[in-house]
């Protein structure tokens, strides 16, 4: 593991207006199989991708939603949530879904998966990394 | 003369929303759909550029965001396909502020 990279993928998109939450999700998962060490952030609209409770049966569309909680099973566990984000939506961590992973060095402790960062906080968060997707 | 005001951006990553509902008239109906939703949730930074206007929501799009009617600003006109449809064909025009 010491020559795996710090690859953070930076979402800043609603989901489904355009492909690019999914596209991110994808490449993620991808991402995830070959070891490294990654984080997520979602800022600015990419915030409403982690929203509870979505329903696309009726506009036909893949509801990809799902998905955000088995990132865990892949040891994507560091997921950024900025603070200012949610709140300049009227949102709050209640209205995201609840991402959590199990810690294999604690007896598979369930621990919560998103971290509420403010702007200042995620700005150190983005320097330590080595390589940015944006999405 | 009436005009029925597509919008479907988020407000938050363009300015559609607000020249929308800035040239709006009177008699006019906005339509939010896609991204556009969100610019019908309450407590936001864009609440007020549909606050006390005359601003109907696409349900379908609604509910796959997984935002609830309890989040949307007073007096928004939740609609399906049907009511889109309706107000396509109450207005003269339609405008699409893509």
């Amino acid at each position: 593991m010491s020559d795996a990279k710090k690859f953070m993928y930076i979402n800043r998109r609603a989901p489904y207006g355009t492909i690019y939450a999914w596209e991110s999700l994808e490449v993620v998962l991808i991402g995830a199989a070959f070891e490294q060490d990654v984080s997520l952030a979602f800022m600015d609209d990419g915030v409403f991708q982690l929203t509870r409770g979505q329903d696309t049966g009726a506009i036909g569309m893949k509801n990809f939603s799902p998905t955000y909680m088995a990132l865990g099973d892949y040891e994507v566990n560091k997921i950024y949530v900025e603070k200012e984000s949610l709140e300049e939506r009227g949102l709050s961590l209640d209205d995201l879904q609840h991402l959590v992973w199990e810690d294999e060095d604690e007896d598979w402790a369930e621990k919560d998966s998103i971290r509420l960062v403010s702007r200042a906080e995620l700005a150190d968060v983005l320097s330590g990394q080595d390589v940015l997707f944006n999405f | 003369m009436s005009m029925l005001h597509l919008v479907n951006k988020s407000p938050f990553d363009g300015v559609s929303l607000n020249t929308a509902s800035s040239i709006m008239k009177g008699d006019d109906t906005l339509l939010l759909i896609e991204d556009g939703v969100y610019g019908a949730m309450r407590n936001t930074k864009s609440s007020a550029l549909v606050e006390g206007r005359n601003v109907s929501v696409l349900g379908p799009d609604l509910a796959a965001r997984g935002i609830t009617e309890d989040k949307l600003v007073d007096g928004v006109t939740v609609i399906d396909y049907a009511g889109f449809v309706d107000l396509v064909e109450a207005n003269d025009k339609v405008q699409s502020w893509l």
